[in-house]
């Protein structure tokens, strides 16, 4: 057998098609026929130091895969198979990996050092490998261990914490793990590749050393020996160290006080000389404490932050150092780095920084920016212009109104004349802080304008002239426009004084699409965007007819994109991204549009094109529905209405598509709210598609391989429905019900402790009850009775969910109005019923003092429906 | 972990939309649905119209807020405001605020509830009215809808266009609110403070209270208004600060409080609201001005030039026939214009003329005022949109011979306050 799998392992990676096929058919059988010994098999060829790496590789791969999966329903099942394999061969092959960790082949112990922790993080949980980390000791306290094992050693203590969370492990675990974390990370003899391992596992390690932090004395050890690693000789050693820190800022921020000047001093040092790889973890340990101290601050909310225990002012107390060093690395660009997406260096970490810093300490910030941005701004170095102008762009969010704008106004002028600087990244970043100030500062509204009727005509040329420029600076000239639209989003007069560039300005985003000097879709994605957002912005009916043309334009380009001849899949991918940005415009004009009575005439006109189009480009792709023109459909149906019935034949393959795909989970999710809009539109009229419609609708909601996500929409949509079919929904009931009710015991185990599970809950609760609204309120003027067998264990939910501590606005107001609902649908015969389930005065005087209006006319109305019912 | 990942947007943003595209889906569904399911259960009108008379005493005892216990009667007393429905006046305002300048004027020149100044003391003052201070100012309705805020005064043109933080009153980024959802409030606009002192509110986020008790509406008034931001000081959205005016059961203590009581301000005399009426638009006994020299500075009217004339004047409304009309429903005749005088003064049917009374021909015949002959002092002020009611030319009247004093209000209140029983019976009665 151990040849018979060499050969295969070996075969399965030939270059020839036909061998390798064969045999990942053979390893599969095996696979199939007999996991247990498959496993076992695998993880003896993983030890063998006689077999080549090539096979030992392999193994050590199918292995972990058989372990571990990305999907967690997936990684659900393999942990269950591994569970079930036969105890004596589950320990057979534990030794094994344990075995290979000795091996001097390294890419065999490394690869061992990883399944060992995907075992541990199925065991260990458990309870079940509890003498793993004492085995894993023993290989660092015997005195002649050689390195190689040491080595492997710590990076399995490494992958192991990385896999499980701190409370599977005992204190005295943990306290044994960092001692010999901390020995490797210090030990004089230790060679390079040991104490890089020991200082990467420390990495991993921190999070479970939250005792050990607390305690001063095992606090200042594991600090100093963290610091004095920071300077090693190697950098990447230096590197991992500095990471640790960053890390250490943020889970440990309250202790950090006593070390801040020695942390100053090394951070200082390293971003000033040391390699850049080192200075960028550098720099972002300050990142990290400035998150952290925004944090805080956003807790308090405005309260006197700074007075507070947990709060110690890092920033503001190392401000008049900090900065300084943060604008040095300014200066170190790199010659065209804005044109590749992928670098990343110490100057932008720098301006990040900078940024972050000044969203910290606010109008602080200013007194030690502004002379560096003065003083170099007309330097003839480009690289001073450019770090002059990227400081002032990165300082723009924190500091007050008032402070700003008298600077923002006396440098408005200089930045847009720099948009003609000889130099391509200065008009990178000038761009780019034209839309931080548009973006920021920049609203009708304000009382202070940053952009006025005398300068509007000058931003708007200077930013379609550089529109047209390098893609990487008209990119950031999109974002200035975007913003610059935003601004007018709340005007409180129905005329905006940015219409009469709005024509040029849509030409320019147009023409901007069909640039064709451009590498990647970045830009042409941008200015579809921005295209939106000038659609959202506009004000109706001034801007009507260039809706209108841009209606038109827009379906002529979707029309061309539809009628193409797609011969490659690279060809039929771009053609989709096209559709799905197409679509996307489509989606806003509509709504845009519908936003008056006049201006839908306009769509209306064009519905039946519109949704020929639609139907194209869902006829593009044979397998899913296209997303984009999925949710285009859902404003479709709200804007036409009960129109919408002549659409539906051709449309409902598509629909039902979309709702059977549940893989691409979004897409699903979109149509199932799409069900919901044509519910609304066409009322009954949706009867003869509610038999496909509600068996997918079911089978989605028993299908284990739908994204969670998607299962409360799933319920409310079955409210949607039964409320536009009214009494026709009888026939659903007999499926539904018990789905209602299997879904409620669900919500009551759910796990309190995880957060996503919380709103997991919370929403299929309130699933739940908009299902029930829509089939009580559907059900009251011609079945009422069908639901008197529910009406207690809906109430009995109800109350559960009124006693959950957990439950959200939403699901309060859900909640209560189906209290209602069940009162106004069911009237006297659950008098007796609500008379003994009381908790509705409770609950509803709880809603009572709410600060929700919503929540206080619904609870109003059921508590006038409950009244109606006890009275007759 | 590579956190320049996490810190690389900074300065290369992507701008994409996709997930606000959906997220902005999702809120409109959301919307939506409740708004059918809301339309479902009918929930804008079915509060206001429970058969509250069929609800036992047991029931009451759980539910104080909804119940209106005097619904049925003051139906009963005042058959007149069974017939305006709500629906009528919903679709109203819907098409008024579509209206434009004159046309709009004169329908919101219509749409306030007018006080009927207080001649004599109604029976079970402190039973069934309340009382407040009525501060000093420009009497409006405040409206918002469309994202913006309108305040109209009473004959119908605009006092204010401004952002306010009242529902869908500004254009702001919160999810701009559909359209069906407004306010109308009614208000008195306080220049010293540049406040509006809600008075009344007649519309919530769309819901009517129309056909709500006052002491509903009032209860309404003071749990919505503060929630929605619109008493905090003034911003960008929201140019002016509402505020609400302390109301009081009209108890001696209430009475007190409201007649000597300091308020910030300027006091204009005060109200009384019969807690069980509705918002009746026009002239109603059920909502009532009182004031003295102690409590306003305006008890006596002045004439157009600002000064308290020597004689009584009166604003009434000349007919084709040449009588002279009050602004009530139906009007009352207090006399007769010669048509020398209309032809000489070129006067047309309908305009509001200003007249002198001459004390020695006022009688006073079976409770009822007549005014006898009136000399003629000019047309009034164009900006008039109504003649003087009846009850306000009586109690000018008696202000200047024999006013209705605080005392007679004090005296006129039942001293056994929580004698129930005695209620009962005079309900009975009635």
């Amino acid at each position: 057998m151990s040849l018979q799998i060499t050969q295969l392992l070996l075969s399965a990676q030939s270059a020839d098609g036909r061998v390798r096929s064969a045999a990942e058919e053979n390893l599969k059988q095996f696979q199939e026929q007999n996991l247990p010994h498959f496993l076992l098999s695998l993880s003896v060829e993983l030890a063998d130091d006689l077999k080549p790496p090539e096979s030992r590789r392999l193994a050590g791969i199918i292995l972990k895969n058989s372990l571990d999966a990305k999907d967690a329903l997936r990684k659900a099942d393999l942990t269950q198979q591994w569970v079930n394999v036969d105890a004596s061969l589950k320990v057979q092959i534990k030794e094994s990996l344990l075995l290979t960790l000795r091996s001097p082949v390294s890419e065999a112990s490394q690869t061992a050092s990883q399944v060992i922790a995907k075992v541990a993080s199925i065991e260990i949980p458990r309870r079940e490998w509890q003498d793993l980390i004492g085995r894993l000791l023993t290989n660092m306290t015997q005195p002649d261990t050689p390195a190689t094992l040491r080595q492997a050693t710590l990076e399995t203590l490494g992958y192991v914490c990385e896999e499980i969370s701190p409370q599977d492990l005992e204190q005295q675990e943990v306290n044994a793990v960092l001692t010999a974390v901390v020995q490797g990370m210090s030990g004089v003899q230790e060679s390079y590749k040991v104490r890089l391992a020991a200082v990467r596992s420390l990495y991993n390690a921190l999070d479970f050393a939250q005792t050990n932090f607390e305690n001063e004395m095992e606090r200042n050890y594991i600090m100093k020996i963290v610091c004095e690693t920071a300077v090693s000789k190697e950098s990447e050693i230096r590197q991992a160290a500095f990471e640790c820190l960053v890390s250490i800022a943020s889970m440990y921020y309250e202790i950090l006080g006593p070390y801040m000047e020695a942390l100053f001093s090394l951070t200082a040092n390293a971003v000033k000389g040391d390699e850049e790889s080192v200075a960028l973890q550098a720099v972002e340990f300050w990142s990290s404490i400035c998150d952290m101290e925004i944090q805080i601050q956003d807790e308090y909310d405005g309260d006197d932050v700074r007075s507070s225990d947990g709060y110690h002012n890092f920033i503001q107390r190392a401000l008049s150092m900090l900065v300084p060093m943060l604008l040095e690395t300014l200066l170190k660009q790199e010659e065209d780095q804005d044109q590749d997406d992928s670098i990343w260096n110490l100057s932008m970490a720098g301006g990040t920084c900078l940024g972050l810093v000044a969203k910290t300490v606010c109008d602080e910030i200013l007194p030690l920016v502004m002379p560096f941005v003065e003083g170099n701004i007309t330097k003839p170095d480009w690289r001073s212009r450019e770090a002059a102008t990227f400081a002032f762009g990165s300082i723009l969010e924190g500091p007050s109104i008032e402070q700003l704008l008298p600077m923002v106004h006396a440098g408005l002028d200089f930045l847009l004349n720099a948009m003609n600087d000889q130099n391509s990244q200065v008009k990178d970043t000038t761009a780019w802080t034209l839309g931080r100030i548009f973006e920021i500062l920049h609203s009708s509204n304000c009382e202070y304008q940053v952009v006025t009727p005398a300068n509007l005509q000058r931003i708007v040329s200077v930013l379609l002239e550089g529109i047209r420029d390098a893609p990487n600076v008209a990119e950031k000239v999109c974002g200035a426009i975007y913003f610059l639209a935003q601004g007018y989003e709340d005007a409180e007069s129905d005329s905006s004084i940015l219409t009469p560039y709005l024509g040029q300005i849509i030409s320019a985003l147009l023409w901007t699409t069909d640039r064709t000097d451009v590498s990647n879709s970045k830009l042409r994605s941008s200015a579809y965007e921005t295209l939106n957002e000038i659609v959202r912005c506009s004000q109706i009916p001034e801007t009507t007819n260039m809706i209108a043309q841009l209606l038109s334009e827009i379906m002529n380009r979707l029309g061309r994109n539809v009628e193409l001849q797609i011969l490659t899949s690279e060809e039929k991918e771009k053609q989709s991204d096209l559709q799905a940005l197409l679509c996307g415009v489509l989606q806003v004009i509509i709504q845009k549009l519908c936003t008056s009575d006049d201006t839908k005439l306009i769509f209306l006109q064009a519905a039946d094109q519109l949704m020929a189009l639609f139907l194209r480009v869902f006829a593009c792709q044979s397998s899913t529905v296209h997303e984009e023109a999925m949710l285009a459909i859902g404003a479709f149906a709200y804007a036409t209405g009960h129109e919408f019935v002549k659409y539906m034949p051709e449309f409902y393959k598509y629909l039902e598509m979309g709702l059977q795909n549940y893989e691409e989970y979004q897409v699903c999710s979109i149509s199932v709210g799409v069900v919901g809009d044509i519910c609304r539109a066409v009322d009954d009229k949706i009867l003869p598609y509610c038999d496909g419609i509600m068996s997918n609708l079911l089978k989605n909601l028993s299908n284990a391989m739908l994204h969670r996500s998607v299962k409360a929409p799933l319920f409310s949509c079955f409210g949607d429905i039964a409320l536009a079919i009214g009494e026709n929904f009888e026939k659903y009931v007999p499926y539904v019900m018990p789905m209602l009710q299997g879904a409620a015991e669900l919500c009551a185990n759910l796990d309190d402790n995880d957060e996503e599970m919380l709103e997991y809950g919370n929403q299929l609760r309130r699933g739940i009850f908009e299902a029930y609204s829509g089939i009580l309120q559907g059900f009251k003027t011609s079945k009422a009775e069908l639901m008197m067998p529910f009406a207690n264990h809906l109430l009995q939910f109800t109350e559960a969910v009124f006693r959950e501590t957990n439950r959200d606005d939403a699901v309060t107001k859900a909640a209560v109005a189906v209290i209602g609902d069940l009162a106004d649908t069911l009237g006297p015969s659950i008098k007796l019923l609500l008379k003994n389930a009381n908790f509705h005065v409770h609950f509803l005087g709880e809603c009572f003092s709410s600060e929700d209006d919503q929540l206080k006319e619904t609870a109003l109305w059921t508590q006038g429906m409950i009244g109606r019912v006890l009275a007759s | 972990m590579a956190p320049h990942e996490l810190r690389r947007p900074f300065k290369r943003p992507a701008i994409s939309d996709q997930q606000r595209r959906r997220d902005l889906a999702l809120i409109r569904q959301t919307q939506q649905r409740s708004d059918s399911q809301n339309r479902a259960r009918r929930l804008a009108s079915s509060i206001f119209d429970l058969p509250s008379h069929s609800l036992p005493d047991a029931c009451q005892a759980d539910f104080p807020d909804i119940v209106d216990v005097g619904y049925a009667i003051s139906l009963e007393q005042f058959p007149e405001l069974e017939a305006s429905s709500p629906t009528v006046r919903h679709l109203d305002f819907v098409q008024a605020s579509k209206l434009k300048g004159s046309a709009a004027r004169h329908w919101f020149a219509r749409q306030l509830m007018l006080t009927e100044w207080m001649i004599d003391v109604p029976p079970n003052l402190d039973r069934d009215w309340y009382v407040f201070a009525r501060p000093a100012g420009k009497r409006c309705f405040v409206v918002s809808s469309n994202g913006s805020t309108v305040s109209r005064l009473r004959n119908g043109s605009v006092l204010h266009h401004f952002p306010s933080s009242l529902p869908n009153g500004a254009r702001t980024k919160e999810i701009s609110a559909p359209s069906h959802v407004y306010c109308i409030l009614d208000c008195i606009f306080h220049e010293p403070d540049q406040t509006y002192y809600v008075i009344d509110m007649v519309c919530w986020r769309g819901y009517s209270l129309y056909d709500c008790s006052a002491e509903f509406r009032f209860f309404w008034l003071n749990s919505k208004l503060s929630e929605t931001g619109a008493c905090n000081p003034p911003s960008t959205y929201h140019r002016y600060r509402f505020s609400v005016v302390p109301i009081y059961d009209c108890n001696p203590i209430g009475l007190h409080k409201a007649y000597t009581g300091g308020f910030v301000f300027v006091k204009d005399g005060l109200l009384f609201y019969n807690r069980h009426a509705h918002y009746q638009t026009g002239n109603t006994p059920l909502a009532l001005v009182w004031k003295d020299e102690l409590c306003s500075q305006y008890v006596l009217d002045t004439d157009s030039q600002g000064h308290v004339p020597a004689e009584q004047q009166v604003v009434l409304e000349l007919q084709d026939d040449g009588k002279l009309i009050t602004s009530d429903d139906p009007p009352i005749v207090f006399g007769c214009l010669e048509r020398e005088i209309i032809q000489k003064s070129s006067l047309q049917a309908g305009n509001f003329l200003r007249l002198s009374v001459i004390d020695e021909c006022v009688r006073i015949v079976d409770g009822k005022l007549e005014l006898g002959d009136l000399k003629f002092v000019g047309k009034a002020n164009r900006a008039r949109a109504f003649a003087d009611s009846y009850s306000k030319v009586f109690f000018q009247y008696t202000a200047r011979h024999s006013p209705l004093q605080f005392q007679d209000l004090i005296a006129s209140l039942d001293p056994n306050l929580d004698d129930n029983s005695e209620s009962n019976d005079m309900e009975m009665i009635d």
